[in-house]
């Protein structure tokens, strides 16, 4: 969110150019979106995290001091075993997809203006955080600093004992720029009062030493300048719909059960329950129990029933709660699905889908937590997908009940309420991805980076830090791990002679490590540094949150090993 | 005038002998008989079927032609595998023929039957071919799965026979949802998914049951009951090993599986109860007289005179062999000549299928998927031999 022509600093942040007088638009804002939340910061603070988050001794940070970030409300969403949903919402969130419109992808949200509370004391910190909801969930949240007209901002950090509550830090400053800000205030307060915004102070934040005065009016212009930017941006957003990954996938089997009356649905809690997540909601009720069947807890047994009536020629969509659970039916998918095409010649076709969570949630622990990419991608037979965003998740899905074959088809849980925009085309009901293609999601020319799932939105945030440093890097979304698109991967590597694989499951035998190994065959010539990757630690996964964070991939992981490999030769 | 009648049938099927070798069914009779089981039905929550079945003479021949076709062609596999024409698994179904045959007399082909290992027979009634059969088992692109399959995997969907399967237990979730398949369609069939007494203890079994149960399948859940599950006599694996009571909510009936009669009667009636009411099962008390596999002699879990004993007191074939020849449907050289006859066919198959060749290399990569979207394969040295699937 720099300007042009900005300076940067040794993070690689804008800052307004040093000597004229400091114009509002042009104050150094940082959006919480670039900086990896809380919960991912590594265990080494750097002045940015300090200035950032709360830290307590130990390294940890705790979620209430948190600084002040607008975040999706879950109100609606999905009973997800086990996950807390202040959590999940927080995390991840792709800097260009946000819903700044604060509708809310998430079911629909809406922020009405009695949400937006008038000026109360920013003293609690316990309902701090609900208000933060209520205010104007989906719009960016501003970090407001103040170029004093010489000083290194930085260089101020020490001087202010307030930022280790979380408070921004705010320099002194000089006459004309307050000044200036007023000006703006007044403005800025009169367009508010027009589109009848309340404002609300967001004094706690800006509390410093002497400068309370000030910093309430500059908490009101962050809030003001929030709305604002929410209004603005909605009024002049251009990227029409936005879904979640929750509906899209709902209206995918929605339209393909009314597409073919062979389609039917079968796992536990699909129907009466609305599923456990959501996913199925609204299903039973439109295509009656003969299609929507609940089962018992018996995996191996209904996946067996899905596997027959496949064989019979009926296409279901077995859903399994989370991946860990198929384990118990594996069987019926290897042996029984992705063999039986090649062990009859043919005669016996198995057009089934199955589907489910796959991965870490936050902190479900070691049983509910493992990756299966690697696993079910090692299958002869199989179609593994794995999309991220809605439109993956819509394409995919739609792809895989139509596809003769069987298809596991690996969602990710946190995902679930995660809303991108959709394009026209994407939501049309004959709108198809194919299976076997990776998406370029940004281009760049430095470094490529792979991932799947939920890593793709880790690794488009560690391409926008790295971008701020000069490197570009190339994100590719995987979409399908078997078959892998290794003809997109050649190219890009060939395009920029570094690869970081980045993915969420342990990397010995892993999807980074086929795709290591198919880079080296065909791309060696190409490489000017050895393939770097991320992976998750080769470990169960641990239920302690500093630990789970050890445990998975983190943006500064990514960013890392993008150094690492561009850093190979001198890289300016 | 009975004895002119007499040679005149002689010699009308002297004469079509040279013309078709199934003299003896096309002109037998279809006229009834009813015939009494060797031991009536025993039922689990369920009132069990008369002992009384009806049969004709037609059918009883054609039961001891298909048992001794069968027989004959499980005995020659023996000797092949002997020669090592037939590689990896061979599991023999011999002694066991009339449980395939008897079912058949029951159902059409839009039944489904799914069955594990000891599937040779089973095929053969569903509708297979001894030319495919053999050449399966030598691994030749004749065969039934193109010589990809093996003895474990033999196929006939259009003759509604759904394999074939390697993994002990995983057939009845299978032929659950095969039945699923066919109550969703609204087909009016049934499907018979067939497992051992070894498979009886498989928990999949019991999820599957209880599904079936809650859905009201037309599921039918034939227990081979051969009283060993490979090495293991049954006593020794199940607590309990009265099978068709373990169902425990699911009706059972326990039926002579040496007495193709006895299993055309159960079927029949499971047939009419599942498609009204929901799962079955039919316990069929048979006996194997090979080993559990080609590797395996069958002695050493049980004694030679119990295997004697039994083929000599329970022989399926001999039993209606002498049905026949009570009935004096006919004479007891038109039954070894009927055995002579099978026994060529079989030899002829087995020589047909020896001149098949081997599958083509190109079939290493072909069926992976329905729709290979152009994807690479890649064999054992990737840089010398790579596929696209088509």
């Amino acid at each position: 969110m720099g300007c042009s022509g900005s300076r940067l600093d040794e993070d690689g942040m804008g800052m307004p150019p040093k000597s004229r007088p400091v114009f509002l638009h042009e104050l150094k804002m940082r959006r919480h979106m670039t900086r990896p939340s809380h919960k991912d910061a590594i265990s080494t603070p750097s002045k940015k995290e300090l200035l950032l988050y709360d830290k307590d001794d130990d390294g940890s940070s705790t979620y209430k001091n948190a600084p002040q970030t607008a975040r999706f409300s879950p109100k609606g969403g999905g009973e997800g075993e086990g996950t807390n949903k202040h959590e999940d919402d927080r995390k991840h969130k792709d800097v260009r997809n946000v819903d700044v419109r604060g509708k809310g992808g998430r079911n629909g949200h809406k922020v009405n203006k009695s949400e937006i509370s008038s000026a109360g004391d920013a003293e609690e910190d316990e309902d701090y955080d609900e208000r933060m909801i209520g205010r104007a969930p989906g719009s960016p949240s501003f970090r407001v600093y103040f170029n004093d007209g010489g000083e290194d901002i930085h260089n101020d950090i020490g001087k202010h004992d307030d930022f280790k509550s979380g408070g921004a830090v705010s320099s002194e400053v000089s006459f004309t720029d307050y000044y200036r800000i007023l000006v703006e205030f007044i403005r800025v307060s009169v367009v508010a009062a027009r589109q009848g915004f309340a404002v609300k102070e967001d004094v706690r934040n800006y509390k410093a030493k002497g400068g309370m005065q000030r910093q309430s009016c500059f908490g009101k212009l962050e809030s003001l300048e929030r709305g604002i930017r929410a209004t603005a941006l909605r009024a002049f957003s251009s990227s029409g719909k936005e879904m979640t990954v929750r509906d899209a996938l709902n209206s995918a089997l929605d339209e393909e059960m009314s597409a073919d009356p062979k389609v039917f649905l079968m796992g536990e809690e699909v129907g009466e329950y609305q599923g456990a997540y959501k996913i199925t909601r609204g299903l039973l009720k439109k295509y009656g129990p003969e299609r929507v069947r609940d089962t018992p807890i018996t995996e191996a047994g209904f996946t067996g029933i899905g596997v027959g009536a496949a064989y019979y020629g009926l296409k279901p969509v077995i859903e399994f709660m989370t991946f860990n659970f198929s384990m118990q039916a594996i069987d019926h998918i290897i042996n029984s699905a992705s063999k039986s095409n090649y062990m009859s010649a043919g005669q016996i076709s198995v057009p089934i889908v199955f589907r489910g969570p796959n991965g870490a949630a936050a902190g479900v622990g070691a049983q509910h937590s493992q990756c299966f990419a690697a696993w079910y991608g090692s299958c002869p037979g199989l179609k593994v997908l794995v999309p991220y965003s809605s439109e993956d998740a819509r394409g995919l899905l739609k792809a895989a009940i139509r596809d003769p074959d069987p298809v596991v088809f690996l969602e990710n849980e946190l995902l679930y309420g995660e809303s991108f925009p959709v394009s026209a085309e994407a939501l049309d009901s004959s709108f198809c991805l194919p299976i076997g293609k990776a998406k370029i999601e940004r281009e760049g020319n430095d470094v490529t980076i792979t991932a799947f799932s939920k890593m793709v939105g880790y690794a488009l945030k560690a391409a926008e830090i790295l971008a701020k440093e000069g490197i570009t890097a190339e994100v590719i979304n995987l979409r399908s791990i078997r078959p892998l698109d290794t003809s997109t991967i050649n190219a890009s590597v060939r395009k920029t002679n570094r690869l970081v694989t980045v993915e969420e499951g342990v990397p010995q035998h892993a999807v980074g490590a086929e795709i290591c190994t198919t880079v080296v065959e065909e791309s060696f010539d190409y490489l000017d540094a050895p393939v770097e990757r991320i992976a998750g630690a080769d470990v169960p996964m641990p239920y302690a949150a500093n630990l789970e964070r050890m445990a998975l991939p983190q943006v500064d992981d990514i960013v890392r090993a993008a150094k690492r490999a561009c850093y190979r030769e001198k890289f300016e | 005038m009975a004895q002119l009648t007499q040679r005149a049938a002689t010699f009308q099927r002297t004469l079509s002998a040279a013309v078709s070798s199934t003299r003896c069914l096309s002109t037998a009779s279809t006229s009834p008989i009813s015939v009494e089981t060797s031991l009536p039905f025993t039922g689990h929550k369920i009132d069990p079927p008369s002992r009384s079945v009806e049969t004709t003479p037609q059918e009883l021949l054609s039961f001891f032609r298909d048992m001794a076709l069968m027989r004959r062609m499980e005995i020659a596999a023996d000797s092949l595998y002997k020669a090592k024409l037939i590689r990896g698994f061979c599991h023999l179904y011999d002694g066991q023929e009339a449980v395939a045959v008897g079912m058949e007399a029951a159902i059409t082909k839009k039944d489904c039957i799914i069955t594990a290992y000891r599937d040779h027979c089973i095929f053969l009634g569903r509708g297979g071919t001894l030319l495919e059969s053999f050449a399966e088992l030598m691994g030749r692109k004749d065969g039934c799965s193109k010589g990809k399959g093996g003895s474990m995997h033999f196929y006939k969907k259009e003759g509604g026979f759904y394999g074939g399967h390697g993994i002990v237990g995983a057939q009845v979730p299978l032929g659950c949802g095969l039945a699923f398949a066919q109550k969703y369609s609204k087909d009016e069939n049934v499907t018979f998914a067939m497992y051992g007494d070894g498979a009886a203890n498989q928990g999949q079994l019991f999820e599957a049951l209880n599904m079936a149960a809650l859905w009201d399948l037309p599921a039918i859940l034939i227990c081979e009951n051969n009283h060993y599950g490979m090495g293991t006599a049954e006593w020794r694996a199940a607590k309990s090993p009265a099978y068709y009571k373990r169902g425990d909510y699911v009706p059972g009936l326990k039926v002579d599986g040496m007495d193709a009669l006895a299993v055309k009667q159960a079927c029949k009636f499971a047939k009419e109860h599942a498609l009204k009411n929901g799962p079955i099962i039919l316990e069929m008390d048979t006996y194997r007289y090979h080993g559990h596999s080609m590797s395996d002699p069958g002695s050493t879990y049980r004694t030679r005179d119990e295997i004697s004993g039994v083929r000599q007191e329970r022989d399926p074939i001999e039993r209606i062999r002498k049905l026949i020849l009570s009935h004096d449907l006919a004479t007891e050289k038109e039954l070894k000549d009927t055995e002579k006859e099978v026994r060529k066919e079989v030899d002829e198959a087995i020589a047909q299928a020896k001149e098949s060749p081997l599958p083509d290399p190109s079939e290493l990569f072909t069926n992976v998927y329905v729709k290979g979207l152009g994807v690479e394969a890649f064999g054992a040295d990737r840089k010398e031999l790579r596929a696209v699937l088509p």
